[in-house]
C-alpha cells in the first residue's frame, strides 16, 4: 500500500506552505504529493505562482505529482479554473467536479473524493470515462469500501483511503470563515489564513465539535485508520491518504510508513501519533459503520 | 413512461408528497407534478412515516394521471457498494406504477435506468450537486438527463447565464426548507449519528432529537446528545437541525449561527423574475410536512403562477403571508452577499 499526501485544504501562507512541501520533498516517505487549491477559488492566486517550483522540488525528491481540482465549480473563475486544469497533459489531475469530467472527457484522469464514488456501478462508469485512480469519500464504511475496492482492482483502477486528518463533512457556497467574521465571501479579507487547522466551533455548552475552513465544514477530530490497515489492503485500496494538517506531516508520514513495512504496531503507531498530534483526538466512527465522531478500538469497544 | 412527450409549458409547480394523502391534497390543489419515494434508504427524505409502498405508487400515479398531474419519483440517494441491488428495485417498481420521471444523483443509477429503460426520462436531482452549465451537460451528455434540480445556491442572473449553455430544462426550489450545506456533499448527519444523507436518505433524525430542560428554565436541544442550539425559558425551542445550530468560536464566545439561521425560502416575490430568466419548474420543499400545509402552500403558488401566465401580476401578500410570522430568506438567489 502506497503512502499519498492529499491536497492541503487550508490557506497557509506562500512561506509556510513553500517550506512544508520542501520538506515534504526531502523527508516524507509518501510515494504521491497531490498539489493545487481544492476549496476556494479566492485562495488560488497566492499560491499559483509557486506551484512549478513545488512540483519540481517534489518530483526532485522521487514523489509523484497530482493536480487535484476544485470541489465546487459555479463562478466563472471556477470554471475556468478548472477546465484550465484538465487541460494539462504533463501531470495526472484529480477531478472532484463533474464539469472537470465534462471538461477532461476521456483523456486518463484521477476521481476525487468529493466526487461521490460511493459504489461499483459508479466505479465501473468512471472507469469507461478515463478514471484510473479513485479516491472513495470518507464517510463510506469499510465493508463497503472493501466492496468498491475489489470491483475496482478487478478494473485496474487504483484505490485510496484517507487515513489520517479531519474528516471533510461538508461544503458550501457560503463562506463561514467570512461570516465568522460580519463578512461575506467577496470582502473575505482572507480571514481563513489565520487558521492554519480550521476555525474551531464548539457546541453551546463548550464541547468541541466541528471545524470551519472558509466554505468547508470539517470534523473537530482526526480520522486515523491505522488499525484498519491491512483489512483496507487485503480488500485491494492500494494508496492510503494523509490529509496535511499543521502538525509535523512527515512525523506523521513516519508513522504510517513504519506501521506499513512492520516495524512498529498499531498500538505504538496509534501512541506516536496521539504524540505529534498534542491536544487532538482521533476517530474512525466511518470506517466501522457508526457516528463518525467515535472511535472504536478493536474488540468492538466503544470509547 | 413516455419518455418524449413534453412536460407542461414554463412555470410547471412541482410539488412534494410524503404520503399518498399528500399527494392527493397537492394534486387538488393543483400541483401539475408530484414527487415522491419509497419507503426506504432510496430517496433523501427516508423518514419513519413518510413515502410510498409499491401499491401505494401505484394507486398514486393512477389518481395523478386521471387527473392530468404528473409523478416524479426520488431515487435520489448513493448506493453503497454491495447494496445496488435496493436502487435497481426502486428504478423498476416506478417503471411498472408508470412514474413519468426520476429524479436521480448517483451516476451508477442514472446509467442503469438509461441503459434498462432507455426511454424512461430522467430529471438530475439537487443531490448531484450539478452547478455549472460543464457538470449539468456531462449529466445530460451521459445519461440523457432531461431537466435538472438547480442548487440553492446561484442568482436568477447566474441561472439566466447557466439556461443559455445547457440543453435541458431548469428546475428550483422556491419554498421551503433552505439547506445550507451543497446537497449530496454534507455528512454532518453521519458525523453525529451514523446515519448518513447521501447513502441513507437521513438528515437529523429524529430518533437522535431530544429536548433537555435546565434548572434556570433554558432549553437545549440537541442530535445524539450533541447540543444544537439553546433557548430562553419561554422561547419556542426549533428541530435541531447541524446547519441550523448555533456554535461558539474563539472570538465568537456567545455563540452564533455559525452557517445559517433557521429560516424558510420563500422566492414568491421573485417568481416572475425566475420564470423570465427561463426556469421551467418550481419546486416546493416539504415531504415531511402536513397535508394542510401542502394545501395552504400549493394552492397560493397555483394562484400566483396561473397570475403570471395570464399576463397579470401575483398576488404577492398571499405567498409571502405563508411565512408570515417566521424568518424568511430567498437565499442566493437575490444578491451574492449571501455567500
Amino acid at each position: 500500500m502506497e503512502l499519498t499526501l492529499g491536497p492541503l485544504a487550508y490557506h497557509w501562507p506562500a512561506d509556510i506552505r513553500r517550506d512544508f512541501y520542501a520538506r515534504i520533498a526531502d523527508e516524507a516517505p509518501v510515494g504521491t504529493v497531490y498539489l493545487g487549491e481544492v476549496i476556494c477559488s479566492k485562495r488560488a492566486p497566492f499560491h499559483e505562482p509557486d506551484l512549478p517550483a513545488t512540483i519540481e522540488r517534489l518530483e526532485r525528491g522521487g514523489k509523484r505529482v497530482v493536480l487535484s481540482s476544485l470541489a465546487e465549480v459555479m463562478l466563472k473563475r471556477e470554471r475556468e479554473a478548472t477546465a484550465g486544469l484538465m487541460a494539462a497533459e504533463d501531470h495526472e489531475v484529480e477531478v472532484n467536479n463533474a464539469a472537470g469530467l465534462m471538461d477532461r472527457g476521456r483523456r486518463p484522469h484521477r476521481i476525487g473524493p468529493f466526487l461521490n464514488a460511493y459504489n461499483e456501478a459508479t466505479i465501473a462508469w468512471m472507469a469507461g470515462q478515463g478514471a484510473t485512480h479513485v479516491c472513495l469519500p470518507a464517510e463510506l464504511p469499510g465493508h463497503s469500501a472493501a466492496v468498491a475496492a475489489r470491483a475496482a482492482r478487478a478494473l485496474g483502477v487504483g484505490v485510496e483511503v484517507q487515513v489520517f486528518g479531519r474528516a471533510p463533512l461538508a461544503v458550501s457556497a457560503r463562506c463561514y470563515h467570512a461570516r465568522a467574521h460580519g463578512r461575506h465571501k467577496d470582502n473575505c479579507q482572507f480571514v481563513c489564513e489565520d487558521d492554519p487547522d480550521g476555525m474551531p466551533l464548539l457546541t453551546l455548552d463548550g464541547k468541541p465539535l466541528l471545524r470551519v475552513n472558509g466554505i468547508q465544514t470539517q470534523s473537530e477530530s482526526y480520522v486515523e485508520l491505522v488499525e484498519a490497515l491491512p483489512e483496507l489492503a487485503a480488500a485491494g485500496v492500494s494508496h492510503a491518504r494523509l490529509l496535511p494538517q499543521a502538525v509535523d506531516m512527515v512525523a506523521v508520514a513516519r508513522v504510517f510508513a513504519d506501521h506499513l513495512g512492520g516495524m512498529c504496531d498499531a498500538t505504538e503507531a496509534r501512541a506516536r501519533l496521539a504524540g505529534i498530534c498534542a491536544g487532538v483526538s482521533f476517530s474512525n466512527g466511518f470506517f466501522h459503520g457508526v457516528a463518525g465522531y467515535r472511535h472504536i478500538a478493536r474488540l468492538g469497544t466503544a470509547h | 413512461m413516455t419518455g418524449a412527450e413534453d412536460f407542461s409549458a414554463a412555470g410547471e409547480l412541482v410539488c412534494p408528497a410524503g404520503t399518498p394523502a399528500a399527494l392527493r391534497t397537492a394534486v387538488e390543489a393543483g400541483a401539475d407534478t408530484v414527487y415522491c419515494g419509497l419507503r426506504n434508504a432510496t430517496n433523501a427524505r427516508n423518514f419513519p412515516g413518510l413515502n410510498f409502498t409499491p401499491e401505494e405508487l401505484q394507486a398514486s400515479v393512477a389518481f395523478a394521471h386521471a387527473r392530468g398531474a404528473k409523478v416524479l419519483l426520488a431515487v435520489n440517494t448513493y448506493p453503497p457498494a454491495g447494496q445496488l441491488a435496493l436502487w435497481h428495485e426502486a428504478a423498476a417498481i416506478g417503471m411498472r406504477a408508470g412514474v413519468d420521471a426520476f429524479i436521480v444523483a448517483d451516476m451508477g443509477v442514472a446509467r442503469h435506468i438509461a441503459e434498462t429503460w432507455p426511454r424512461a426520462r430522467l430529471h438530475l436531482s439537487v443531490q448531484a450537486a450539478a452547478s455549472s452549465p460543464e457538470a449539468i451537460r456531462y449529466y445530460c451528455t451521459h445519461f440523457g438527463v432531461r431537466r435538472v434540480v438547480l442548487p440553492r445556491i446561484l442568482t436568477i442572473p447566474e441561472i439566466r447565464a447557466i439556461r443559455r449553455e445547457i440543453p435541458c430544462e431548469i428546475e428550483t426550489f422556491v419554498f421551503g426548507n433552505h439547506g445550507l450545506m451543497v446537497e449530496g456533499r454534507c455528512s454532518l448527519t453521519n458525523w453525529l449519528t451514523g446515519q448518513s444523507t447521501n447513502l441513507d436518505g437521513v438528515c437529523s433524525p429524529a430518533a437522535e432529537v431530544t429536548f433537555e430542560r435546565a434548572d434556570d428554565g433554558t432549553m437545549r436541544s440537541c442530535l445524539s446528545g450533541f447540543t444544537i442550539d439553546r433557548f430562553a425559558a419561554g422561547e419556542t425551542a426549533g428541530y435541531p437541525t447541524i446547519c441550523k445550530g448555533r456554535y461558539a468560536a474563539p472570538h465568537r464566545p456567545e455563540g452564533y449561527y455559525a452557517f445559517e439561521e433557521p429560516v424558510s425560502l420563500n422566492l414568491g416575490r421573485l417568481l416572475p423574475e425566475l420564470m423570465a430568466a427561463g426556469v421551467h419548474a418550481f419546486k416546493i420543499e416539504g415531504r415531511q410536512r402536513s397535508k394542510s400545509y401542502v394545501r395552504q402552500v400549493v394552492g397560493a403558488f397555483r394562484r400566483a403562477v396561473d397570475s403570471i401566465r395570464s399576463g397579470h401580476d401575483p398576488d404577492l401578500a398571499d405567498l409571502v403571508a405563508l411565512t408570515e410570522g417566521q424568518k424568511e430568506t430567498q437565499g442566493a438567489f437575490q444578491t451574492k452577499k449571501w455567500r
